[in-house]
């Protein structure tokens, strides 16, 4: 099969009308798609934004006439190069997925299948679909291995998923897709999972290849910087509806809808730095390890004033969280020494009072996981109050009530689940519960990753508010250099276990830069369209110089 | 060294080690049941002195600590000891030749029995996991779930009803000797055999369903339908190779059971196993038999339960490839 097969460009290659498919929760159908329409044309990429909820996969995978579980396609026409997916058999649809609608999912880690090898799994589509012979298909994979720039593309493919890193999978997951040269491909938040110093080469590599074999493709991303270096026409989704749909550079300029102006803005949230020399923690020359050789902490010296906020940044692996289990004596160091006001503290927990451990909190990534799903507001706030203060019964629940209050909730959720709440109404759930201990420092991992971009802001807003009224300091762990931005007093960043750079805010993010710093911060995609073309120059240019 | 070889190296220390503790819990407990051979044998009848003489001459006269040792050290270089049923008379009986001939047997329909089950439980669970809540998988779980919680005299004889009496497929009793032909064996094992299939398919059969169904839900499952794999396919190639690990389990859990505990249907079909001769030597307080065939069974578990370790190793490329 040749590889760069010229498609016609500009015929329509995608057209779905008035699709409308409905989400079963607990028995009940409810619209989650209300009438889209789509339209993609041959070597086109479409970009769909939109929060959690917006119905984006579904439409996603509706492009392949594909319903997940519990969603079913309820109206609508989905037209694939002159087929009816709606009408489509099952037989029909299995002879056109993979071979010319391909799905690139969002974690490559998961979606590929940990038994088999990476060119198993490259070649499975094409020699079912009767493509290409095993040979011929393996020297193919070698060859998008190749193209996409993954390292040693010829014995690559004969390693197990789990023996590749994330961004590498991420490459691997799209030579699957591209295996059978597919019409369109459907990228559903490709990169969400990667650091962004990765993200970068997994950006520039699926860009590439789109490019070369002239493939339609839908991009999924609730990332507006992401979408626009790869997308040509951007659709912002809201609740199963479109908002507005432009081409990538005016949808940027001149966005139309006030909702859309909302996306743009969030991310002018800033903080003004605010310098202190009154120590509350520091962690002094620690070591830390999880057995064996390797330090996931190596030498560690990081300080945080009263009242402040630092973030810690760095890429997954650099030891962030392990800096948190390190400071909390989850994970006594092996060397070195955690001075909280001025002392030493006890490395592990269990050699803790309980008034320590009281004013060092933490909250967690995840608040789904974090809060025990059985348990109602009233004894996942209460439970600290009783626990470090004493405090039970009519007097606990005023408490409860009051930090209601204070994270902009009522007393009306006191005998609600998590269950029914949304996700960033747990997430102030799990920050009451820090407050309830009146602590001096919160240690934050990740609080908003998980959250979309408006209810980050409202989370961030709410911290910093907290900060004011209770001069808690925050060591405020994120990979996200836009969240660091808004919040942070002092910064400090971490590369394989090593603190790379401590200072203010303002020193930080300017230059002079530490090497790994600047490829940090140079990573971080804006909302410039012309922003990865441009960086990747840059990198050409400065390699040839090197 | 490999991990896995390493892996298997450790089990199989342990395994000694936990061979050691059993035999300790084995012969003491025998110890402390009341009666002994020498009461049962003389009848009540006998005087004290015919019963310390008796005693004397079978070695029972020893501390209990002497006599283990002397048992277990004898076990270390194969040597199981004599038959007490032997002692004073011409023909001594070693225990290992008492139990030889039993432990074939068992052995032969224990293997007869996993070479029909095993395979029949993987094929039910792949299918009741493709057809989930459909109406084969709802017959397959209600027979099954029947054939687990009947009595297992209650299908042996019904099995015998049916096969031996009515239609005279197979002989009711299966009696078999040294001297049976192999093929023989098999069509005289066949009616214990299929019961004990019925017996144990529930178990691996849901299991399988169960690990698989686990598994329907993963996003690599998802991928392999957007490839257009077709389910059954994706199922057996992409399912499977991640869901042997607790299927191997109860398949060796159930595998032990065909050694150790099937006594009931040997006694119903009058089948010369190991589990007939081990409750005779019970009942007339044989020791050295008793203790030889407890350290079989418990041998048995170890190996089999090494086995399905093994083979959630080799299975999973995380351990088998390491970084």
């Amino acid at each position: 099969m040749s590889t760069d097969n010229k498609r016609v460009k500009g015929e329509t290659v995608l057209e779905i009308r008035d699709l409308k498919i409905e989400g079963n929760s607990d028995g009940v159908w409810h619209p989650i798609v209300k009438g889209v329409d789509v339209t993609l044309k041959r070597g086109e990429v479409l970009g769909l934004i939109g929060e959690s909820g917006a119905g984006k996969s579904t439409i996603g995978l509706a492009a392949m006439g594909f319903a997940r579980p519990g969603c079913r396609i309820v109206g609508g026409t989905i037209m694939f190069d002159g087929i009816d997916l709606r009408k489509a058999s099952e037989a029909q649809k299995r002879d056109l997925w993979g071979s010319r609608i391909a799905y690139v999912a969002q974690s490559a880690a998961a979606a590929f299948n940990p038994a088999h090898t990476l060119i198993d799994q490259t070649v499975e589509t094409a020699v079912r679909h009767g493509i290409m012979t095993r040979e011929q298909a393996e020297a193919d994979a070698r060859d998008l291995y190749k193209r996409l720039q993954l390292p040693k593309p010829d014995t690559i493919g004969d390693r197990f998923p789990h023996q590749v890193s994330g961004g590498q999978l991420q490459r691997a997951m799209t030579a699957m897709a591209m295996a059978c040269r597919p019409d369109l491909i459907i990228f559903d938040e490709p990169t969400t999972a990667l650091d962004v110093t990765t993200q970068v080469e997994v950006l520039a590599a699926m860009r590439d290849i789109v490019e070369q074999f002239n493939t339609a493709a839908i991009y999924i991303t609730h990332d507006l910087a992401v979408v626009a270096q790869m997308a040509d026409r951007i659709m912002v989704l809201l609740r199963g509806k479109e908002v507005e749909q432009a081409p990538t550079r005016q949808m940027l300029k001149q966005p139309t809808q006030d909702y859309t102006k909302t996306l743009w803005a969030v991310r002018k949230l800033a903080k003004e730095e605010s310098i202190s020399d009154d120590i509350a923690l520091r962690v002094h020359n620690v070591d830390a390890s999880y057995g064996g050789m390797v330090k996931v902490l190596d030498n560690v010296t990081v300080q945080l004033p009263r009242g402040r906020t630092v973030a810690v940044v760095g890429e997954s692996g650099s030891g962030k969280s392990t800096l948190a289990r390190a400071i909390t004596g989850l994970l006594p160091p092996m060397k070195g020494e955690v001075y909280f006001n001025g002392k030493p503290l006890p490395k592990a927990l269990k050699d803790r009072d309980k008034d320590t451990l009281r004013r060092i909190q933490m909250i967690y990534q995840s608040a789904d996981t974090s809060l025990n799903p059985r348990q109602t507001i009233r004894d996942l706030i209460g439970r600290p109050i009783e626990f470090y203060h004493g405090i039970k019964g009519a007097a606990c629940d005023r408490a409860v009530a009051e930090l209601l209050d204070a994270i902009e909730l009522n007393e009306s959720y006191i005998d609600r689940l998590p269950g029914e709440l949304s996700g960033g109404q747990k997430q102030r759930i799990s920050i009451a519960r820090a407050l309830a201990a009146k602590p001096e420092i919160i240690i934050c991992d990740e609080v908003t990753s998980a959250l979309d971009q408006i209810v980050q802001e409202e989370i961030l807003t709410l911290l910093m508010k907290l900060q004011k009224e209770t001069n808690v300091s925050y060591l405020f762990i994120t990979h996200d250099i836009a969240t660091v931005r808004a919040i942070s007093d002092e910064i400090v960043v971490m590369h394989q276990g090593k603190v790379v750079q401590q200072g203010p805010k303002t020193k930080v993010l300017n230059p002079p830069y530490p090497a790994y710093t600047e490829l940090l911060l140079s990573s971080v995609p804006e909302m410039d369209p012309d922003w990865l073309t441009n960086l990747l120059a840059k990198r050409a240019k400065g390699k040839v110089k090197a | 060294m490999h991990p896995v070889l390493r892996t298997v190296l450790q089990r199989l220390g342990l395994g000694v080690l936990t061979l050691i503790v059993v035999s300790v819990v084995i012969f003491s407990s025998l110890e402390l049941l009341p009666g002994g051979y020498a009461e049962n044998i003389l009848g009540q009848g006998a005087t004290p002195e015919t019963v310390a003489n008796f005693k004397k001459e079978l070695g029972l006269d020893r501390p209990a600590y002497v006599r283990y040792f002397e048992w277990i050290g004898g076990v270390a270089q194969g040597d199981f000891g004599a038959s007490y049923s032997g002692v004073g008379g011409t023909n001594k009986r070693e225990v290992a030749h008492v139990i030889a001939p039993r432990l074939y047997n068992t052995f032969f329909l224990a293997i007869l029995t996993a070479i029909i089950a095993v395979p029949l439980s993987l094929f039910l669970g792949v299918m009741a996991a493709l057809y989930r809540n459909s109406w084969y998988d709802r017959i397959v779980n209600a027979v099954t779930l029947t054939t687990i919680a009947a009595p297992e005299f209650l299908i042996a004889y019904l099995l015998m009803l049916l096969f031996a009496l009515k239609w005279k497929w197979f002989p009711s009793l299966s009696t078999v000797g040294e001297t049976t032909p192999f093929f023989e064996h098999l069509y005289r094992a066949a009616l214990p055999a299929i019961t004990l299939t019925l017996v144990i398919v529930a178990h691996m059969m849901r299991m399988t369903r169960a690990a698989l169904i686990n598994l329907l839900a993963s996003p690599y499952m998802e991928m392999a339908k957007l490839k257009g794999v077709p389910a059954r396919e994706a199922i057996v190639k992409h399912a499977l190779p991640n869901a042997w690990a607790p299927i191997a389990t109860v398949v060796a859990f159930n595998l032990a059971y065909l050694v150790v505990g099937v006594v009931i249907v040997e006694v119903v079909y009058v089948y010369p196993g190991i589990g007939q001769l081990m409750v005779d030597s019970v009942s007339s307080r044989d020791m050295p038999v008793v203790q030889a065939c407890a350290l079989i069974f418990a041998a048995t578990y170890i190996l089999l339960n090494l086995s399905a370790d093994v083979v959630s190793i080799i299975t999973n490329p995380r351990l088998l490839h390491p970084k």
